[in-house]
């Protein structure tokens, strides 16, 4: 295949120390069926590390060619806003999407107004017809709103998760793009990585958690979810913001920034069912979830739902097992 | 040294509610101020506490209702308070563009060291407005940030980015910068009674436009809403009816047929 025509979609690739993480694959996929719509090619940036291993990983099926930019070691945001920036000049595409992971997040905003491309972020769908329409959801998942974009060219960034990999082997040319980062200059610096809940408790190896959530209310009501832990025997873990309060210790916390967990039994009391709590749980066996509001997202995944109070369905549920 | 925190105050909808054209309809709405935004207040106060001659001033892009929220703020320890509003912004649907246009004005006035927000709001989630205004006055940044220390010079700040699956990476930016804060970087306090009360005397200063020397073109917007649907629920969940007895013996009965639970 070769990649000399009009470039429409312009991806970058999210990678961590020495990986590419899942979402660059995701990512492919939803730039692949936008750049057809748009009617040209689709080029990806990987940027830092080691560009040319990364390059040969992302040659998958609808690639039209990869630019590699062989500078540092690690995500930096100050280099990958300046290299990201400067392939847009030098592409010209008509999209450029970035992930919305936490480093899509350090760097797509700066990028976007550097070059003042109107920005769409966290897109959990993208249609093209003329003008970008994306979907995204508001409102804690309550709905789903749809936003369309005037300008051209665009920025969006993508909800990892929401599209299928694309893995089939490619065809794509495979390019390093002369970029000159001044480091120096840079006014952040990445010094390393801290490796974070660890405690005596692991959650990711548990058959059965119990997982609790904001319903709970307070911290002395926690007593009630500890006695159905130990009637049943379960491990405890939860959802962010009881770990946020400091009520009960990291290492318990289930999400894309605590654990994924894939126990026999999952059962979910008080938990909404956000969907960075969902990253962590929906490969679980079986999923029963306790909540007293019916809409609550959690029900969408749940195998089993309980819709009552949980200070009426815990008591009870402890009682069957004394 | 001045530490500038954006905050806004964000709508929650109600477990049940009708959506009116491209919104909730606003008998559904309860107003706050941003979850994210107050451990942002929080570290912001409490920085001002550790430093002499330390102010905090909020900025805030609303309507003369969020007065309610940026009080809360003012009770909590902002010093002054920076209200953004007139009829023109009243009128626009403010993209991150626009608003990064807006909340830069406010920093050209206040000359700011530091500038804090929420990682995202609660309701409309784009988490980019904080990088972006960054990136539009020349600062440096971090985002998603869930620990913050400055040196004692005040020119470079220690920061802990939380990453996914448990992992943070370890950075360091020069001042000035933006910081996007993330929940758990510490406790926001509660308001105090006194801190209520001093609250109602501190300044918030509302600034439209030409106050800024803006024209109507900052609040010109190319992203819009379009639509908004209430998601068909996709659960085939299958429901245990009945009081809490009877729940509960059904997922019991689930908890042993999974052989998760002793007889």
């Amino acid at each position: 295949m070769s990649a000399d025509g009009d470039v429409a979609v312009l991806g970058v690739a999210d990678h961590r120390r020495g990986e590419l993480r899942d979402v660059s694959f995701e990512l492919v996929t939803a730039c692949r069926e936008l750049a057809d719509a748009v009617g040209g090619e689709l080029h990806l940036a990987v940027v830092a590390g080691d560009v040319e291993r990364f390059a040969e990983m992302l040659d998958v099926e609808g690639v039209d060619a990869v630019h590699t930019v062989d500078e540092g070691e690690e995500f930096n945001h100050d280099l990958y806003a300046a290299a990201t920036a400067a392939l847009v000049e030098e592409l010209d595409p008509t999209a450029l999407v970035m992930p919305n992971s936490v480093n899509g997040l350090d760097y797509a905003p700066a990028v976007a107004n550097a070059l003042d491309l109107p920005l769409v972020s966290d897109a959990v769908g993208l249609s093209y017809d003329g003008g970008l329409e994306a979907t995204r959801e508001m409102y804690g998942s309550k709905v789903e709103t749809t936003v369309a974009v005037d300008e051209e060219p665009f920025a969006v960034t993508v909800r990892g998760g929401e599209w299928p990999p694309t893995d089939a082997p490619g065809e794509a040319e495979i390019r390093p793009f002369a970029f000159d980062a001044d480091e120096s200059a840079f006014p952040s610096r990445v010094l390393g990585f801290e490796e974070v809940g660890g405690g005596d408790v692991d959650i990711a190896d548990a058959e059965f958690l119990v997982s609790i959530g904001r319903g709970i209310e307070e911290e002395e009501n926690l007593d009630l979810i500890y006695d159905l832990v130990e009637a049943t025997g379960a491990t405890l873990s939860s959802s962010r913001p009881l770990v946020d309060n400091g009520w009960l210790d990291p290492a318990r916390q289930v999400g894309q920034s605590g654990k994924q967990v894939t126990p026999d039994v999952y059962l979910a009391i008080g938990i909404s069912g956000a969907v960075q709590h969902v990253a962590g749980m929906k490969g679980s066996e079986t999923i029963i979830a306790v909540n007293d509001d019916p809409n609550a997202p959690i029900f969408d995944i749940a195998d089993y739902g309980v819709v009552g109070d949980l200070f009426e369905v815990v008591p009870a549920l402890i009682e069957q097992f004394e | 040294m001045k530490i500038l925190v954006t905050v806004k105050e964000v709508a929650s909808a109600a477990d049940d509610f009708e959506i009116e054209g491209t919104d909730i309809d606003e008998r559904y709405l309860e107003y706050d101020l941003n979850e994210w935004d107050d451990y942002a207040v929080e570290a912001g106060v409490r920085i001002a506490e550790a430093t002499d001659d330390a102010e905090v001033v909020s900025a805030t892009i609303g309507p003369e209702r969020a007065d309610e929220t940026v009080r809360m703020a003012l009770a909590k320890g902002v010093d002054r308070a920076v209200r953004v509003w007139d009829d023109d912004i009243a009128a626009a649907e403010l993209d991150v563009a626009a608003k990064t246009r807006l909340l830069a004005a406010v920093a050209a006035e206040e000359e700011p060291d530091l500038i804090l927000t929420g990682v995202q709001a609660s309701d409309d989630g784009y988490g980019a407005t904080g990088v972006s205004l960054a990136d539009e006055l020349g600062f440096g940044w971090a985002a998603v940030v869930n620990q913050l220390d400055l040196d004692d010079d005040l020119t470079t700040a220690s920061v802990h980015r939380e990453l996914e699956g448990g992992v943070e990476e370890l950075t360091e930016v020069d001042l000035p910068a933006v910081f996007t804060i993330q929940t758990g970087i510490n406790e926001p306090r509660y308001a105090s009674l006194r801190g209520i009360r001093q609250a109602q005397s501190k300044e918030i200063a509302v600034r439209g436009l030409a106050d800024l020397g803006l024209d109507a073109g900052a609040v010109d917007s190319p992203v819009r809403r379009t639509g908004m649907t209430e998601p068909e629920t996709q659960s085939d969940a299958t429901y245990f009816d009945g009081d809490a007895d009877e729940q509960a013996s059904r997922v019991a009965e689930v908890l042993r047929d999974r052989g998760v639970v002793g007889e």
